[in-house]
Formats: structure tokens, C-alpha cells, sequence
């Protein structure tokens, strides 16, 4: 048995040791740089551009810029692709922008012999601009006279959405509802992945062979074929190692370009990789948001009716679009239940700054801060207990959502609460904080997380599997499905020595994709690869195995149904027996002058299902007033996200996902310069990125209930852990100094005008 | 891959000295922790370096006869932590310094390029002028001396004339004699950061512990430079040790500072800091020194 055991990573030694091959790594001598020239606008369109100075630069080889690329508008998100039109992503942006739409876009790229070569020619372009006002908000986007930013979008709105469950109007109308108002703001941040985003493009055999630190490559195949107006067939992606995604790399980023700059030097080996500050404005950030929530409650807390309005900052191209928003609505829909009505309206739009995409549960970081911000002010407006609060509204057991399937199987809100409270004290701590006095005070808080895994019925879930067993009856095995620094492929690899009957040890998993060789799949996103490449790995496992025990059936004079295969035997099912080992059948068949037999299984899995994934988490906290900072004594989320396949492995990304969400709840933030929309912070000195001593320690636990829909009773935990931190941190700072702070990160700039606010400092 | 024009290794003071002559462009390099930095931006890029960082001349901490503690320029920031004569006589620098960036940073950056940068951040800065450290520049005119607050002159500028080098930070015993210092960095990380505001405090007590004979405090981005506050100084002097002591010290330091609202951080918070910060830099201070309160 493998699943549910905490075997060590199978990439472990080779990344420690510094052998695993990152992009970087792969890249032959000789390449030739690119750079990207962006703008020093944020708005408008460019001219002119002079090349004249840099073209003669020694070790420039060619200056591409915005006005000698196609006229292709494509779109980026790592969706599946749709075949309906009306679901398709929206094509807004080409290789490279004349039309400018924030401060960094794309404008120019510079190939050259060296960094430095490079680096000289960027400084020496020179560019003439026409210049509209920028607009850096919703708000400023939405209003009268504001410059349009894409010809289809008036107003800038990207989308417009809006549900209404129940009759909101009528239901306020009861007597003696509560009406509870508050507005809840979620900065952009970016995923700060360590590796930068980096690619290489050549040509081969009339193809591009593109070479990239992608969560995506199948996507991304296609992707770069549609901006180059290539058949998808004459790209090739390979995905090496890669050093965290977060999202971000769900999104097709510098490829295309990067493909197109080789083909302009003849197919020669191109290498583009950013800069730092660069990734934070020209690749993809969370989207920031703004929520209105009303709410009308009973006295003794039972939800009545709510609304909600959100709007999203989309910054300047599509990207993920309004799917981040519509997620983020969601949550307002399903997590409480509201008992007579809720209704909310979501506006995602265009403005002139970074593009906000895919990042760590898409959406839903926001809406919970929201949401559970909110819940805690109702909660102490009207002096209810927290937890009681939450049991009486939130989404009960047994709930089934029309729309997804999705089915609430299991009591985990309350299974996880309970942990949680046991693990912090919850119970004491509240009843200690109480009426504390003095300039440094303790306080302590909590919040649900809740989140559906995975993009069905949205998109399409997809994998794929190939396996083979080598002539020592090891197992060789292939998937679309990515590993980006979360472990995928130990946990693939423990899926199919449990459901194949080998020993982990034997299970040689392939972890580079290549479009040409390994099986289509879709790639790291939406908290889907261990539920959804289960799928792939177990049916193709049984076809291996059926495979196998056939082959044995002629060896063995016994019928394939009355034989197994345990630790890599070929084992009579009814008393154990090892007949043989799976290493002299797999010799057998591979080299028997009778019947040799490559013994292979490849398989393609759709699933028509996801999962719900709900945690929670809690925090305790010591809010130092004068100074205006908050230091975590505590925290701890607890995930109920089925059967664990590696419980270390699980543990170290709810570690990961912990330290996001507190980064987002005290310290992350982009800053934008108002004059120029120029960002100010764009290095991780500037932004706060927390350090290993910014990090309490961080407590993950587990409820363990069986997932009834998937392969291996196992849902989605990439992004669940990145949820509920924020917000638990907010709520214990308002239970430790009473003051609601609406809007992060809570960072002393704005606690000390809060504190200073309330009368405390 | 930085844009770097040449660079020239100088192998004596003397040279270096020479080759800032014959390059009059050229910058100098000890470390790299700062000046790297600004290659990879294009500021510098192109320049032309000398780099002194194989001078060991320029590297240590020794005291003179007159009991003068002398810190040389190279010396870096994990040494001067390290160092013995630091640690019993100037301690608070050695926790000051070791405050900055990570552990990579602090075994390369050097002291001496950390005040020649002349940033009001540095967190050397603000305990150096707290002690009323003395610069020794050399030159091919001879050497000179000049107190640290004079060396300062502006933000990212220092009195350095051209072919002029720091070649040692003097600390004299009777300032750093009988007395306790602690630094405050407060900064939005507890690593890899650059300080909100930096204060540093010494006091020297009388025998009995009861009166503060001396105090000292010196400030980091509370102004362009690393700065003193003289009020705070002035209000602490001779008085008993206690508590309205210490909160007086603390009003009194903001009629000295100067900070300023920039997207980093307001000019309200940099203030309540001053004075939030003095208070608990001074209240340390007086505890390591041996008083109550």
C-alpha cells in the first residue's frame, strides 16, 4: 500500500543537490538574448519609435517592435479551450502593443548576442508617445469621460454578472431584521514564484520548439500557435522543472513572443527571461476587489437576506477575466445560507494597471476576506458567539449545488472547527482576552474556508496516463499533468504503485512534459491534478494490470481473475502465493522467443465531477498598539480534503498556502504611483514578501473523509490553504482592540491611523 | 550579466589611491552589496570599478593606545558582530549591523561602504553618530579627521573629497566607556529589510544607578542623514532614571527630527515612532546599564 503513506518526494535528492534541470539549465551555449521594451506610459498609444541608436549597439541582432508584429489579438488564460465561442477567452492583446494600457506594457523586444548587449539597446530606443489620462481603479475606470481602454468594452466593464436567490426585497421587509452594512477592499498581490518566468524557442524541422517553466504546456501549445497563426501542430512545449507557479504560469506569458523573436533570426535559439520587477507588473497579479455586503439578521443571528456588490480590478488585458469574479461570487452564494434571500452583482473591469489573472484560489481569497470579515462584524454588533454563528448560517450538510453536482457529503465545517478550537484554545483564549487594557493586547480569531476544486462544468476535466513496464517490471510512467513544486509527481507516482500492485520504488515517473510525447493534458490549476489525473492513473493502471495478468494467464496456467499483483508479484488472490515476481514476467514478455509483448496502457479520463474542499482556520494574535504591528502567536488551518495520498507532502502545502494568506493579510501589497500609474514596489525589497522569521509556527491538520467521487477518496488542497489566514488575522485583531479593519494587508500604515482612529493610540 | 566597463584591483591603499587618480571616473568597490545593485538598475551601468575589497590593511578592528576603537572600512557586518573588542566595548553596534539584510548581505557588506553611501537608512548610521564616531579619510594630501555627523552631508552624499578613502571609524573611549546602547530597528519584515526608522540610545547612569549622567540617541530616516537628537539628549541629561524621564526624552526627540511622507511610510507614523521607539531604546538602554524602573 502507498496512498496515505509519507514516502519522500521522488524529485527530493535531485533538487536538493542542485541536479534537477530547471529552464535555465537546459539552455545550450550560444543562445541569443531577448529583452522587452516597455512602456513609460501607462496610457495612449505609441507614435514613433526610433531604433536607429540601439540597432547599431554592438551584439544587437535585431529590434522587433510593436509596429512590425501581426495583427492577432489572442487571449492567455490557461483555459481548456472552448468550442463554443461565447465561452472563449477574450483575444486582447497582441505580441506586442501599440496601443498602450499600463505602465510596463509591451512595446518593443531586443534580440541580442549577450544581457549586457541587450540591456544597452533598451536604454537606447527611443519612443514618441501620444498620452490619454490613466485610470487605476473601477471606480476612475467606470466613470463618465474615461478613457476606453478596448473598443468592445464601453465603460471598461470587461463583464457584468448578477444572481438574485429568494426575493430580496421582499424578505428585508420582515420586522426586526438588523440591517449590517460594511465595504471590504483586497489589495493585488503577485505569486512571487522564486523562479522567474523563463523561456527558450528554436526551430526544428520547420516547427518552434519552445521550452518554458509553465504549469500549462499543453495550453500553451496551443496558445502559441494561435498568436503566431501557426497550426497548433507546429509548436512543440516542453516543460522542464520549475520553481512554483502559483497561477501565474497558468496563464501563457512571454511564449508567444518568445517564439516569434526566433522565428525573426531564423529559428536560431532565443532565451527570454524577466527581470523581477518585470514579473510583478508584466506577467499576472491576484485581482484586487472591492465588496458592499448588506446584511439583514435576526437578532439572535440567523442571515435573513444579504447583497453584495463586487468590483474587480482586471488591470489592462482579459487574461482570467470575469471567471476570477463569478468564483468570488460564489462564495457569496453557497458558503452562508441565507434563509430567505441574497442577491449580488459583479463588475470585473479594465483598467491601466497589471493584469490580473490566475493566482492560488482564484478569487476566492478575496470573497472569504469579505465574507468573513463581514460575519465577525455582525457577529459583534450583536454580541453572538462566533462559532454558533457559523453553525446556525453556513452551508448545511447535504447540500447540493445545481449547478456543479457538487455535493456537501460530510459535517467538515463543524469536523474542522472543532479541531481547530481544540488545537488553539479557543474556548479559554476568548473568555482571557476579554476587557484587556494597555498598549499591547492579545486577541484571537477565526474563519471558514471554503472552495469547489477543479473547473467542471465550466471547462473540460481532462487527463491522461501512458504507462509501460520495462523489462525489469518497473513501471515507466506519463502524464499531461504537471508538477510545479507541489509534489504531483510523488503523489501520481504512490496513486499508481497502490492501484498497479508495484513497489513505489518501481515506479519511474516522467516528470518533463513534451507536447510531442506525453499524453494530452490540461496542467497545474484549479486544486484539480491529484482528484482529476486520479481518474487516468487508476483506469489505466487496471488496463496495465488486466495487461499483465493476462500475459501471466499463459505463464501460469491460472485465470487472470484469480491473480493479483502485490509489491510487484504476481500473487494467487485466494491464498497470497507468490507465483512469480513482476520482474521475470516482465523479462518474459519482453524477450520470449514465443510470444514477446511490449506491455503498455494508455488511457484518457474525463471527469464529469469536482469537490468541494472546506477548512478553516484559526489565529491568535498580539497587536502592539503603539507601533502599529501585529505578530501572530498562533495559527492554525485545518483542511478536510479527503483521503490524503502523502500526509507530509499535504501538510507542507497547507505550510505554503498558510504563508500566502498571511503575507496577504499583513504584509503584501503592489503600490501604485497615482500620477503615473507606475508601480513602486516591484522587487521583494519593496514588497513585503514574508521571511522565515516573519513566520510563526504553522499548525496543519486534517479531517480525513473519504471523498465518495474520486479515484482515490482524495479533492484538491493546492489552493485551499491560501484561503482563510487574512481574515482570521483581521478578526483577531478586532477581537483584541475592537477595531474592524476593512481593508488589507494590515500593515502599521494602516493600523496606526485606525488605532489612532478609535482613540486607542 | 552586469554592464561593467573595467575594473581595477587595487592591491595597497596607496594604489587604490593612484587608480582613483588615473580614473577619476571610476568608482570604488568594497563588498558590491550596493553597488551591484545599481549596475543591474543601469544607473552605473557601463562604470568603470576599483575594487579595494583585497585590501586586509582596511579590514579589522583594533584599539589604539588611547584606548580609541578603531574600525576599519572592509570590515564587514557578520565580522563586526563577531568581533571581540566590539562585543565588550561597542555591542550595541554589533547588534545594530547584524539587523541588516540576511546573512549573505552582512558577510559581504562592508561598514565602510555602508556610511559612504550616505543613506539615512543605513543601520550603522544611526549608533555611529549615537557615539559620536570620528572618520579617517586619507588622501594623497595626507590624512584628516572629521566627525561622522560632519561626514554626512546629504541624502546619498558624504563629505569624501575626490582621491580621498575611508580608511578607519574611530570610536574614543570616553564615549563608549561606562556605557550601554540598544539599537530599535523597525522595519515591515524581521529580516530583508530596510528600516521605517532606526533608533539608537546609550546612557551612561551615575554610580548608584539613579540619575542618567549622559544619553545619547541618534536616528535612523528620521532625516535625510543619520541624525542626532540633541533636545531628547538635553532633556535626559542629569535627570533621575524613570519613567517620566524617559517619556520626556522621547517628546523632546521631535523637535529634532525631520521625517518625511513618502510612499514608504507617512511622516505621522515615522513621528509616533520617534517618539515610541525612544522610549523603549531608552528604557533598555537604562536596563542594560544597570538601573531600575
Amino acid at each position: 500500500m502507498s496512498v496515505g503513506k509519507s514516502v519522500p518526494r521522488v524529485d527530493a535528492f535531485d533538487k536538493v543537490t542542485g541536479r534537477a534541470k530547471y529552464t535555465d539549465d537546459l539552455i545550450e551555449k550560444g543562445a541569443l538574448i531577448a529583452k522587452v521594451l516597455h512602456s513609460t506610459i501607462a496610457n495612449g498609444i505609441v507614435v514613433k519609435m526610433d531604433i536607429s541608436e540601439a540597432s547599431a549597439i554592438p551584439g544587437v541582432v535585431k529590434i522587433i517592435t510593436c509596429f512590425d508584429v501581426p495583427d492577432i489579438p489572442f487571449a492567455t488564460a490557461g483555459h481548456p479551450w472552448a468550442l463554443e465561442k461565447s465561452h472563449q477567452d477574450v483575444a486582447d492583446r497582441h505580441l506586442l502593443n501599440r496601443r498602450v494600457r499600463l505602465y510596463g506594457d509591451d512595446i518593443a523586444a531586443v534580440i541580442a548576442e549577450d544581457e549586457v548587449a541587450a540591456s544597452r539597446a533598451l536604454r537606447a530606443i527611443k519612443v514618441e508617445y501620444e498620452q490619454y489620462p490613466h485610470v487605476l481603479s473601477p471606480e476612475a475606470a467606470m466613470a463618465e469621460g474615461a478613457s476606453q481602454l478596448h473598443k468592445d468594452y464601453p465603460k471598461n466593464i470587461l463583464a457584468h454578472t448578477s444572481f438574485e436567490d429568494g426575493d430580496f426585497d421582499s424578505a428585508i421587509l420582515e420586522e426586526g431584521l438588523i440591517k449590517i452594512e460594511g465595504t471590504y477592499e483586497t489589495p493585488m498581490v503577485q505569486h512571487c514564484h522564486i523562479e522567474l518566468p523563463i523561456s527558450y524557442a528554436y526551430m526544428e524541422a520547420g516547427r518552434i520548439v519552445v521550452v518554458s517553466a509553465t504549469q500549462i504546456p499543453h495550453i500553451t501549445r496551443r496558445v502559441v500557435a494561435q498568436a503566431l497563426g501557426l497550426p497548433w501542430g507546429k509548436i512543440r512545449v516542453i516543460k522542464p522543472y520549475l520553481g512554483g507557479g502559483f497561477g501565474n504560469r497558468q496563464d501563457v506569458l512571454y511564449e508567444p513572443l518568445n517564439a516569434y523573436l526566433s522565428q525573426q533570426v531564423g529559428g536560431r535559439l532565443v532565451k527570454l527571461e524577466l527581470t523581477r520587477e518585470e514579473t510583478f507588473y508584466a506577467t499576472r497579479v491576484r485581482h484586487a476587489m472591492k465588496f458592499h455586503l448588506t446584511s439583514y439578521v435576526r437578532p439572535n443571528g440567523r442571515i435573513v437576506a444579504r447583497k453584495c456588490t463586487v468590483l474587480s480590478n482586471q488591470g489592462a488585458y482579459a487574461s482570467h477575466g470575469h471567471s476570477v469574479t463569478s468564483k468570488s461570487m460564489t462564495v457569496f452564494r453557497q458558503l452562508y445560507n441565507d434563509e430567505k434571500a441574497k442577491k449580488i452583482e459583479g463588475y470585473t473591469v479594465y483598467t491601466n494597471m497589471p493584469s490580473a489573472g490566475a493566482m492560488r484560489a482564484y478569487g476566492v481569497p478575496q470573497a472569504i476576506f469579505a465574507v468573513e470579515s463581514h460575519a465577525e462584524d455582525i457577529i459583534t454588533r450583536l454580541n453572538l458567539d462566533p462559532i454558533r454563528f457559523r453553525q446556525m448560517n453556513m452551508m448545511p450538510v447535504g447540500y447540493h449545488d445545481p449547478f456543479s453536482k457538487n455535493v456537501n457529503y460530510f459535517d467538515s465545517f463543524n469536523q474542522c472547527m472543532e479541531k481547530g478550537m481544540e488545537y488553539i484554545g479557543w474556548n479559554e483564549k476568548r473568555a482571557l482576552y476579554k476587557n484587556q487594557k494597555g498598549p499591547v493586547r492579545r486577541g484571537i480569531g477565526m474563519s471558514l474556508s471554503w472552495y469547489n476544486t477543479g473547473v467542471w462544468p465550466i471547462s473540460l476535466e481532462i487527463s491522461s496516463c501512458r504507462m509501460l513496464i520495462n523489462e525489469d517490471g518497473s513501471l515507466q510512467m506519463q502524464l499531461g499533468e504537471t508538477e510545479i513544486g507541489q509534489g504531483a509527481d510523488t503523489a501520481f507516482s504512490q496513486m499508481a504503485a497502490e492501484t498497479l500492485g508495484v513497489r513505489f520504488a518501481d515506479v519511474h515517473i516522467i516528470s518533463t512534459q513534451d507536447t510531442d510525447t506525453t499524453p494530452f493534458g490540461l496542467g497545474a490549476y484549479g486544486s484539480r491534478q491529484t482528484y482529476v489525473a486520479g481518474f487516468a492513473i487508476k483506469q489505466t493502471a487496471l488496463i496495465l494490470k488486466q495487461k499483465i495478468l493476462k500475459y501471466a494467464e499463459k505463464l501460469e496456467h491460472k485465470m487472470a481473475c484469480d491473480m493479483d499483483i502485490v509489491s510487484g508479484n504476481i500473487v494467487l488472490k485466494s491464498n497470497g502465493t507468490v507465483l512469480r515476481s513482476l520482474a521475470a514476467l516482465a523479462e518474459e514478455a519482453a524477450y520470449s522467443m514465443e510470444h514477446a509483448e511490449h506491455l503498455t496502457a494508455e488511457s484518457t479520463y474525463q471527469c464529469k465531477s469536482n469537490a468541494y474542499s472546506f477548512g478553516c482556520s484559526f489565529a491568535e494574535v498580539e497587536v502592539d498598539i503603539p507601533l502599529g504591528k501585529v505578530k501572530i502567536l498562533d495559527i492554525i488551518n485545518v483542511h478536510d480534503c479527503g483521503q490524503l495520498i502523502n500526509p507530509q507532502l499535504a501538510e507542507a502545502q497547507v505550510h505554503g498556502g498558510m504563508s500566502m494568506s498571511i503575507g496577504y493579510g499583513l504584509g503584501e501589497q503592489m503600490l501604485f504611483d497615482e500620477k503615473t500609474g507606475r508601480l513602486l514596489n516591484d522587487n521583494l525589497l519593496d514588497y513585503k514578501l514574508g521571511t522565515l522569521l516573519d513566520h510563526p509556527h504553522l499548525e496543519a491538520q486534517f479531517v480525513e473523509n473519504y471523498e465518495p467521487s474520486s479515484a482515490y477518496g482524495t479533492k484538491g488542497l493546492g489552493e485551499p490553504p491560501a484561503i482563510p489566514c487574512a481574515s482570521a488575522i483581521r478578526n483577531a485583531v478586532l477581537n483584541a482592540t475592537g477595531v474592524a479593519v476593512n481593508t488589507i494587508p494590515l500593515t502599521p500604515h494602516r493600523l496606526f491611523p485606525a488605532f489612532k482612529d478609535a482613540g486607542l493610540i | 550579466m552586469y554592464d561593467i566597463e573595467a575594473l581595477y584591483e587595487a592591491t595597497s591603499e596607496a594604489e587604490a589611491i593612484r587608480l582613483m587618480q588615473q580614473y577619476p571616473t571610476a568608482k570604488l568597490i568594497a563588498g558590491g552589496s550596493d553597488i551591484l545593485i545599481q549596475i543591474r538598475e543601469g544607473k552605473l551601468a557601463g562604470c568603470t570599478l576599483i575594487s579595494i575589497q583585497k585590501l586586509d590593511s582596511l579590514r579589522g578592528v583594533s584599539m589604539d593606545e588611547d584606548g580609541t576603537l578603531r574600525i576599519k572600512p572592509l570590515t564587514s557586518f557578520s565580522h563586526i558582530t563577531k568581533d571581540p573588542l566590539i562585543k565588550k566595548h561597542f555591542r550595541v553596534l554589533g547588534e545594530a549591523v547584524d539587523t541588516a539584510g540576511g546573512p549573505q548581505i552582512r558577510n559581504i557588506a562592508t561598514i565602510g561602504g555602508n556610511i559612504c553611501n550616505g543613506v539615512t537608512s543605513s543601520d550603522s548610521g544611526s549608533t555611529l553618530v549615537a557615539y559620536d564616531a570620528i572618520t579617517e579619510l586619507t588622501s594623497p594630501d595626507g590624512v584628516r579627521r572629521l566627525p561622522i555627523q560632519e561626514f554626512y552631508t546629504g541624502p546619498g552624499k558624504v563629505a569624501l573629497k575626490p582621491y580621498e578613502l575611508l580608511t578607519a571609524i574611530l570610536i574614543k573611549k570616553e564615549s563608549y566607556e561606562n556605557c550601554e546602547g540598544h539599537y530599535i530597528k523597525y522595519a515591515m519584515r524581521e529580516a530583508m529589510d530596510i528600516a521605517t526608522l532606526g533608533c539608537s540610545v546609550n546612557v551612561r547612569l551615575s554610580d548608584d544607578k539613579t540619575i542618567v549622567e549622559r544619553m545619547r540617541v541618534g536616528f535612523a530616516v528620521a532625516a535625510p542623514v543619520p541624525i542626532r537628537a540633541k533636545s531628547a539628549e538635553a532633556a535626559a541629561k542629569g535627570m533621575p532614571v524613570s519613567c517620566k524621564t524617559i517619556n520626556a526624552a522621547a517628546k523632546a526627540a521631535l523637535l529634532d527630527v525631520s521625517p518625511r511622507t513618502s510612499w514608504r511610510a507617512s511622516k505621522e507614523l515615522r513621528l509616533q515612532l520617534v517618539e515610541e521607539l525612544t522610549k523603549r531604546a531608552f528604557e533598555q538602554a537604562i536596563i542594560l546599564a544597570g538601573g531600575e524602573l
